[in-house]
């Protein structure tokens, strides 16, 4: 196959970008989208150029590191597929196609296709757990959840922390990854005890970091390579409304005089 | 030589764990927050080993390579985690998960480190449940276990094929907590590069700030390497590209030994190479196994498709030989009997590497729905990579290089042969001897983390006086100066080839020599030639770019030149072990039916390796394994 491809390159956060091509003979239709990137820059390298950088790991599809904006769409073409899965078979031979990083004003970028998506870690730092000590635990089985709540927690936790729900918003919203993670502890017993603070501390966090507001596009849940219900945003908002409403505010943690 | 002293506590061994907590110094509470403990990656080991000793008051600081913690390999995880709760009253216990660790690592790990993980496999299915980590559950809202890789019990915990990402998310989410609380300093995309050393002990390491390029100065009282394996030592590999041996090589240089390196393991289940491009392998998870069945064409260069080929023409050669586990012996015999038939010939698929893992029998009995509940994202997955519908087709699949037992030497309290130099998880050799268990790398990882450093790390805060230390230290200039000047060699170099071509080089003639099968010869070609490309990457790789931003070339061209030195110690090691276990498979050492023949007499020990300098031929000492509870016995799943 004969592959052209515009990529967005640009030195550093500060410095201006600009679309670079190339073009690429005898793809094989088995190559994934970054092993096209990795041909493209052993080239680059070989003649002494600066290759693309670009965010990758595990390559299949779990860590949630690789990003990248394929011909509009994060994470490219195919329904629940992470950019490191798509696969050059999904392309015409001759096809043209413009990568770009995920563009939000919450993840700057750091270089080429790469973008500093910390402010994800900010947002689950801010409240997006269980507070329990290591060795606190009671016996595991002595909490009984029903299947599928614990079926639809998983539905919620599968998410990656891509970034790919932010990069598609119009609004460069973040709600779906705070709904997901609300949506994963409040559907479980575990998460009851802090159900009114975890989702006013998310929240706060999130429009702390700069993250746009839902409106209903939906973008999110089409571009999501874990198919991480849109629903749940509802959820998020059903949740926040109901602490906000909730007579007295979280009270701050007493000390135990110890 | 010499003998090393593992400081195994005395007594029965059911209690040694017990006993040996008691025996620990502890910390005051209030003194605890003088300790300033620097954790070096964030995967299962690392995240949980931060997030619990910040919960006891600690002053932490964590770093990690990738741009957020939760990145971490382990999140690749797919199967589950083992743990000896005995839900399904099928006679699962303590003893049982300790016996079957031991018998399953071939008899090369230490006994009361086996033991102490099955006594805290219990105790880590708790703390998880109790994050809020969605394991299966059965219909009465319990949690459900399956069989594993192989074992007769099912004592696996599982969240659908997600099992590491829901439980490293656990641990990251326990870790970030600690961060809003202001008692874990986090520094994502940081590499370590150097450990520093101040009379005898570690006390900090040089780390380079991935973005900027700038050399960082951490200062501390303990350093905790939870960096996980080299794998990718063979380059195409399971693990995800950034795993490395850089830390722990760093490390090695520094006084801490290295043991086992030649003990891998190559997993029977994954994906086959597709062409020249392929940048890693991706595992099919081996619970696979428990409905697929492997068969090969009984005729060799039997050139038709998988539908073609009649049933007697057919060759189950898993429950032809081993009628007993079948198509679930374990991952090194799984592996080796699929090497033998593809040598034969017998492979299929366009490379001839490959064997099928047919599911129309379990389709046929259990009707496709059920298969789909079972295994439909692995299906999925596999349907994406290769284009191919298992539903239909037989998957095809080859073993490749997934995990490595070997690591670092570390005491029984996780101490390496550098004090203060704690080595946790994959990175350490401890707990899986020459072949790990299905769903036992999860438990481990948080075994040390939650359970064991937590508890051990106070024998050195508290037992060894820890004079004040500042990052102005003269230690802490040489060993910076150390890691820039390797840097600027590496870019200095301006040759013709690229880190990955090298990379990839490497990694073909450690497959063939120091892979499923290794012999004498072999070894001694691939020392050879290690040496001749490790002088070929200093004379001639290609780095553009400078050190002083981001440049991911320059990040990999360092962890090759780590791993081609690396590889010779591999090579030694598994030259000097004449004999055959678990994933370690000489040649010369096999039984008449071609299995791995163990020599207890010569071999029943640890090689750990101490580093004698650049080109100097390390020192390989030993620690003798002593079998109090488990008698060697000759493993057979026929």
């Amino acid at each position: 196959m004969r592959i052209t491809l515009r990529v967005w390159r640009q030195p550093g956060p500060a410095a201006s970008g600009a679309f670079e091509t190339h073009t690429l003979e005898s793809v094989s239709p088995d190559m994934s989208f970054l092993e096209l990137l990795d041909v493209l820059n052993e080239r680059l390298v070989g003649e002494g150029k600066s290759p693309i950088s670009f965010d990758h790991d595990c390559r299949e599809g779990i860590c949630g590191a690789c990003s990248l904006v394929i011909d509009g769409q994060a994470h490219g073409p195919d329904d629940e597929t992470t950019t490191c899965q798509l696969h050059m078979r999904r392309y015409r031979d001759g096809a043209t196609i413009t990568v770009e990083p995920f563009r939000a004003q919450a993840f700057p970028i750091v270089r080429d296709l790469v973008v500093d998506r910390s402010a994800f870690d900010r947002i689950i730092a801010a409240g997006g757990f269980v507070s329990v000590n290591t060795g606190s635990a009671p016996e595991a089985n002595s909490l009984p959840v029903a299947r599928s709540l614990a079926e639809e927690a998983m539905d919620n936790a599968a998410c990656i922390g891509c970034g790919a729900c932010v990069a598609a918003c119009p609004n460069a919203s973040a709600m779906l990854f705070v709904a997901a993670k609300i949506s994963h502890l409040q559907l479980l017993p575990q998460g009851a005890p802090e159900r009114e603070t975890r989702v006013l501390a998310l929240v706060a966090a999130m429009d702390r970091e700069g993250f746009g507001n839902c409106t209903n596009h939906y973008e999110c849940g089409a571009a999501c390579p874990k198919g991480i219900p849109v629903a749940s945003i509802a959820r998020m908002n059903r949740e926040f409304v109901r602490a906000t409403l909730r007579a007295s505010p979280p009270r701050a943690a007493t000390t135990d005089g110890a | 030589m010499s003998v090393l002293d593992s400081r195994t506590p005395a007594g029965p061994m059911a209690e040694r764990w017990t006993r040996h907590k008691f025996d620990l110094r502890l910390i005051n509470p209030a003194n605890r927050r003088k300790f300033h403990l620097i954790v070096v990656g964030t995967g299962l080991a690392g995240s949980s080993a931060a997030a619990s000793l910040a919960e006891l008051g600690y002053r932490v600081t964590v770093l990690c390579i990738q741009d957020s913690p939760r990145r971490a390999h382990s999140i690749a995880a797919q199967g589950g985690i083992n743990a000896a709760k005995n839900y399904p009253n099928d006679g699962d216990s303590v003893h049982r998960l300790f016996y079957d660790t031991v018998k399953g690592g071939d008899f090369r790990a230490r006994e009361s480190n086996v033991h102490r993980l099955a006594e805290v496999s219990t105790s880590i299915i708790d703390q998880c449940v109790a994050q809020g980590v969605p394991f299966a559950r059965e219909y009465g809202g319990l949690l459900a276990n399956r069989s594993f890789g192989g074992a007769q019990v099912s004592r696996t915990f599982y969240a659908r094929g997600q099992t590491g990402q829901q439980l490293l998310l656990g641990a990251y989410s326990a870790l970030e907590r600690q961060v809003g609380a202001g008692r874990v300093k986090l520094l994502a995309r940081r590499e370590m590069l150097e450990l520093v050393v101040v009379e005898g002990v570690a006390r900090g390491i040089i780390a380079r700030n991935l973005v900027t390029g700038e050399y960082e100065r951490h200062a501390g009282d303990a350093v905790l390497l939870c960096t996980g394996g080299y794998g990718n030592v063979f380059y195409l590999s399971t693990n995800a590209k950034a795993c490395n041996v850089t830390a722990a090589w760093r490390a090695h240089r520094r006084g801490a030994y290295f043991a086992n390196p030649c003990f891998t393991q190559i997993h029977p289940t994954c994906i086959p190479v597709s062409g020249e491009h392929q940048s890693k392998l991706t595992l099919m998870s081996e619970s696979l196994r428990n409905d697929g069945r492997v068969w090969v064409p009984a005729e060799a260069g039997d050139g038709r498709a998988a539908a073609e080929i009649p049933e007697e023409q057919r060759d189950y050669y898993l429950e032809r030989k081993y009628p007993s586990f079948g198509n679930l012996v374990p991952r090194d015999v799984a592996s080796r009997s699929a090497k033998e038939q593809c040598d034969r010939k017998k492979g299929v698929g366009e490379s001839g590497m490959a064997v099928y893992l047919d599911f129309r029998d379990a389709i046929a009995r259990d009707g496709e729905a059920a298969i789909r509940a079972r295994y439909g994202n692995l299906f999925q997955m596999y349907e994406r990579i290769t284009g191919e519908n298992p539903y239909r087709v037989p998957m095809r699949i080859y073993p490749a290089v997934h995990y490595t037992m070997g690591g670092l030497w570390v005491d029984y309290n996780l101490e390496s042969t550098i004090p203060g130099l704690f080595v946790l998880g994959e990175a350490n050799f401890s707990d899986h001897g020459a072949n790990r268990l299905g769903a036992s790398a999860l438990m481990q990882g948080l075994a040390d983390g939650y359970f064991v450093v937590p508890a051990t790390i106070a024998a050195h805060l508290a037992g060894r006086k820890l004079a004040p230390l500042a990052s102005d230290h003269a230690a802490f200039d040489e060993a910076e100066s150390a890691a820039r000047e390797r840097i600027t060699r590496i870019l200095a170099v301006q040759g013709k080839r690229s880190a990955d071509s090298l990379h990839r080089e490497l990694g073909l003639l450690m497959w063939n020599h120091c892979g499923m099968a290794r012999e004498r010869a072999g070894l001694g070609k691939a020392l050879d030639e290690i040496r001749a490309l490790r002088s070929e990457f200093w004379e001639n790789v290609r780095v553009p770019g400078d050190s002083k931003d981001f440049n991911q070339t320059l990040e990999h061209a360092g962890r090759v030149a780590d791993f081609l030195e690396f590889a010779e110690l591999l090579a030694l090691d598994a030259r000097e072990r004449e004999e055959s276990c678990g994933g370690h498979f000489r040649v010369e050492h096999q039984t008449p039916e071609g299995e791995a023949q163990r020599d207890d007499e010569h071999f029943a020990h640890v090689a750990a390796w101490e580093f004698q300098g650049q080109g100097a031929t390390p020192r390989r000492h030993l620690e003798p394994l002593n079998f109090e509870v488990v008698h060697p016995s000759t493993r057979s799943y026929k």
